[in-house]
């Protein structure tokens, strides 16, 4: 592992325009990434995550308005001319999504799409492409991997499929793979192996990751970094330890304290999280998390709180209270 | 309640902003020239103009004047009154046909949409027979049989129109009724009928009428085309096919006989197109919301 | 904890040997084979199992949604598979059904107002009066604002909220029983926690009896008094939930357990703890239908089925070699 950064996301802004008027889905974000690493990026739905991700990858909507640099491997995404930007994405930078059936092209044989890849991007001949292709589902534990080439999407079920998305983002051994929720469709049990997979093969390749969720459990004992999103902004950054472990942000300890666990009691009252997320069309003044948060003093709906490092560089949080310090005013 | 989330008081109000954005000014110029034929078609019989089918054999192709203002025909009939009383038939076979299509069209969709099993295959046969014969060739031996009339050439069209209207409502339904809501009206214990009506109804009339305003455009020139042909209505009643048709006698003399009735066929068929393209694209109730 | 969960002398829900089979491109799909439940009065019972398990054909078949090939659903002591039109419309009315997609769950272009009434104009009350203000009694119970929510339609709504407005709809007849079917694994975590809180407000509030249907276990266990484990059609295990978390018998259930992430970094996930994918329904496998993905199977789980049988007081599982 080194400490070459990969990516950096550096004040980064996502404007939708929509009839009910400007839309910020992604409010000033910056994000570092070193070669190797893993990322994860949790947040509810509408948090602005994966625009954020599509921001990385230049997939925006066509109306979308974009700001600030998007820097991969010391180069600049966002200004990077249309041909070597597609060149790009698919041979150093691949996405799986969440829904492997939407994700894959329902008239084209899992052979074709992955031979298509590489033959597009590694400029190998049919049959080379077609041995990877073989070696790339046996990577990703694809039974029987010569006759599932033949089959179509539709006759894999959802984990199998997601295999595959994963296979075809593998295939040309990118540098930086980003998950965009890639276990929410599919059920526990293959969620643990497909988890399990990205990660097994993100360590064997060297590759950087970034996983979207918006589950902390997902995240918990498979990245190095957390980043935990609200309304559009980073609002807790910290290494997985720190974060689980030492959180300052109420909005962090309100979304972990949410999910049930299998330890506690049946009929426990959960500690929900109260509201619902702010109207992003409408950005508060103060902190976006300010009305739905236990801890929440007047200071906290007239100033937006930045996002700061306290007692390491790597711990960042936007809170004027943060949990466990001083400055905390017990609730 | 410890766990409210409403803000709603504030969303409130901007929801309507959205309601003059989503039709362009065409939209509302195609409604425009909709209105004006149907008003004039409707009180074609009020109107200070001359009897469409009264001939004045001096004044044969006559140029614009005053007393004719768009000229007159090869029979000396006065151009104007024979498009608005053209426009009549136009419109009638034009709404009416369609209206047979949607109605049985429609209901026996939703059924077959809805019930699945043997009802949906004789339905969905059935249309498939009725596709297959050449409407050419039904059209005339249907006409030959019963005659030629304005009645009769409606419901010709009608019917065949049925099992375009069927296939839509039917995929519509298919659809639908696998969506949950109406499984949560069944669990609801409502009827068939109630489930058919309040759930389904209000959800499939919408694509259905975006697609009744396309089979009106449609209809419309498959008039034109027969009348064209002398299959249409029967003289000298006027419409605007039977008008091209005629006017295609003295196309190099007094070409404007053919080009006017086709112009405005050509502007009524744009303008229910255009209706029915923009209603179809916001039939879905969800796709405003963001 | 265990409240409610003393067996009473008649249970509401009885489902006995139910098979339900239905076919798909001329094959038959073995989605229930032969599940036998209780649930008694004021009971949550939590069914969990991966999707194709056949948990959420189960519970559309105890409301005659899906026909059942064999076997019999009683309700409160009525047989409903025997029963057809009217009476069996008016049973339903006491099983309610809340279901995963709330946003699909809600007819797009109906008001909320007409949606919540549905059940009571169904049902025959007339008086519009009457059924408006129950309407807003039951919204109000849900944490909605009758005045700002009749008048608007389900799209205008978060998906939270309409999960709210599905269990107005469904409590609106004051039913006996609700079949939960994965009410919030379509919702955020921050909100998943609300409607959770909500469905055991409403439970105590109504007195009602739940089926809750849910693939993450973590969930199921929040609500359930007791907890059974469907595989492929089957039942593999049934339990109260502390005792069969902490104790698992059946393989199966132990692997769920495993495959649950943990929210703490220092449980490092084990690796690949589950083998495989669940084979088709269509073919199921013979004798034990866990058995390809079993880590303790032989010869004898091919040969034979394993009958659901008594491992600890109050806990059954179907397997031949149970780890307790």
């Amino acid at each position: 592992m080194t400490d070459r950064v990969l990516l950096s996301i550096e004040n980064v802004a996502v404007d939708l325009p929509t009839p009910r008027g400007n839309l910020r889905a992604v409010d000033g974000v910056d994000l570092k990434l070193n070669a190797g690493r893993t990322l994860g990026i949790v947040g509810e739905s509408g948090c602005g995550k994966t625009m954020l991700s599509r921001a990385v990858l230049q997939l925006l909507p066509k109306k979308a308005m974009l700001s600030g640099r998007v820097m991969f491997d010391g180069k600049d995404l966002v200004t990077l001319d249309r041909e070597r930007l597609r060149k790009l994405r698919g041979r150093s930078l691949a996405v799986v999504f969440q829904d492997p059936m939407t994700s894959l092209n329902p008239v084209l044989t899992i052979g074709t799409q992955l031979i298509e890849t590489l033959q597009e991007h590694l400029e190998l001949d049919m049959a080379a492409a077609k041995r990877r292709s073989v070696e790339l589902l046996a990577a990703v534990g694809i039974p029987a991997p010569e006759q599932r080439l033949t089959q179509y999407p539709h006759q894999l079920s959802g984990g199998m499929r997601q295999r595959v998305a994963i296979a075809i983002a593998l295939s040309c051994e990118p540098e930086l793979l980003i998950a965009d929720e890639p276990t929410t469709a599919l059920d526990v049990t293959i969620q643990a192996q497909i988890l399990d997979l990205l990660a097994r093969e993100q360590r064997r390749r060297h590759m950087a990751m970034i996983i979207i969720t918006h589950d902390l459990g997902v995240v918990a004992g498979r990245t190095d970094e957390v980043a935990v999103m609200y309304a559009g902004r980073v609002v807790e950054r910290a290494p997985t330890q720190a974060l689980f472990k030492k959180m300052r942000m109420p909005y962090t300890e309100a979304l972990l304290a949410a999910i049930p666990k299998i330890d506690t009691a049946p009929h426990t009252v959960l500690p929900a999280i109260s509201g619902r997320p702010p109207d992003p069309t409408r950005p508060l003044k103060g902190c976006s998390f300010a009305p739905r948060c236990r801890y929440a003093l007047a200071g906290c709906h007239v100033e937006k709180p930045a996002l700061t490092a306290a007692e390491t560089p790597a711990h960042q949080f936007a809170c004027f209270y943060p949990i466990g310090t001083e400055a905390r005013v017990p609730a | 309640m410890a766990t409210l989330e409403l803000d709603l008081a504030e969303e409130a109000v901007s929801a309507p902003v959205r309601k003059g954005r989503r039709f362009g000014m065409l939209f509302w110029a195609a409604i425009g020239w909709i209105v004006l034929v149907c008003a004039l078609a409707i009180f074609a019989g009020v109107l200070p103009i001359p009897d469409p089918t009264a001939m004045d054999m001096l004044e044969r192709r006559a140029p614009y004047s005053w007393e004719h203002w768009l000229g007159t025909d090869g029979l000396g009939r006065d151009e104007v009154s024979r498009l608005i009383y053209g426009a009549r038939i136009s419109l009638v076979v034009g709404l009416c046909a369609p209206m047979i299509g949607l109605t049985v069209g429609g209901a026996l969709g939703m059924l077959a949409g809805y019930f699945r099993g043997r009802f949906e295959t004789l339905t969905v046969g059935g249309t498939d027979v009725l596709l297959a014969f050449p409407p050419l060739i039904l059209v005339l031996a249907i006409i030959a049989f019963l005659g030629q009339s304005i009645f009769n050439l409606t419901c010709i069209l009608g019917v065949l129109g049925i099992p375009a209207f069927m296939r839509v409502a039917r995929a519509t339904t298919l659809t639908l009724s696998r969506r949950e809501f109406v499984i949560a009206a069944q669990a609801l214990g409502a009827s068939h009928s109630r489930i058919l009506l309040r759930e389904l109804l209000p959800n499939v009339i919408l694509p259905l009428f975006a697609f009744f305003l396309l089979g009106v455009a449609v209809t419309i020139v498959v008039e034109g085309s027969l009348s064209f042909l002398g299959l249409g209505v029967p003289p000298p009643i006027s419409s605007w096919g039977s008008m091209i048709g005629e006017g295609r006698e003295s196309l190099e003399v007094a070409p404007r006989l053919a080009f006017l009735p086709a112009v405005a066929m050509f502007l009524t068929v744009l303008a229910f197109n255009l209706v029915g393209d923009t209603l179809r694209a916001i039939t879905d109730p969800r796709q405003g919301a963001l | 904890m265990m409240q409610q969960s003393a067996p009473s002398a008649e249970p509401l829900l009885k489902v006995d040997d139910l098979v339900v089979e239905y076919f798909v491109g001329g094959k038959t799909v073995h989605a229930v084979s032969g599940v036998s439940l209780d649930i008694a009065r004021g009971e949550t019972l939590g069914l969990v199992g991966e999707s194709g398990c056949g948990k959420s054909t189960l519970g559309r078949a105890v409301l005659q949604l899906r026909p059942a090939v064999s076997g019999k659903v009683l309700f409160d002591g009525n047989d409903l598979t025997a029963m057809r039109g009217d009476p069996l419309r008016k049973m339903r009315q006491r099983v309610q059904l809340i279901f995963q997609d709330p946003i699909a769950s809600l007819n797009p272009r109906r008001r909320i107002g007409d949606i919540v009434a549905e059940p009571l104009v169904i049902a025959g009350i007339k008086d519009p009066d009457k059924r408006r203000k129950m309407v807003c009694d039951v919204l109000s119970a849900v944490g909605l604002d009758p005045a700002l929510v009749i008048g608007r339609l389900p799209h205008e709504f978060s998906g939270g909220q309409c999960q709210r407005i599905c269990i107005a709809r469904a409590l609106v007849l004051n039913p006996d029983f609700i079949i939960c079917d994965e009410p919030v694994s379509a919702l955020d975590v921050s909100i998943r926690a609300q409607i959770l809180n909500l469905l055991e407000e409403m439970k105590a509030r109504y007195g009602l009896t739940l089926l809750f249907i849910a693939h993450d276990l973590a969930v199921v266990k929040a609500v359930s008094d007791r907890v059974a484990v469907m595989y492929l059609g089957r039942l593999c295990e049934v339990g109260p939930s502390e005792q069969l978390f902490a104790k698992p018998a059946h393989p199966y259930t132990a692997l769920l357990l495993e495959a649950i992430p943990v929210p703490d970094p220092d449980v490092r996930p084990a690796e690949s703890v589950a083998v495989g994918e669940p084979p088709s329904p269509i073919a199921p496998p013979s004798g034990c239908r866990f058995r390809t993905r079993c880590p303790r199977a032989d010869a004898r789980c091919a040969a034979e089925m394993p009958e659901l049988r008594m491992v600890a007081p109050r806990q059954y599982a179907a397997c031949h070699y149970p780890l307790t």
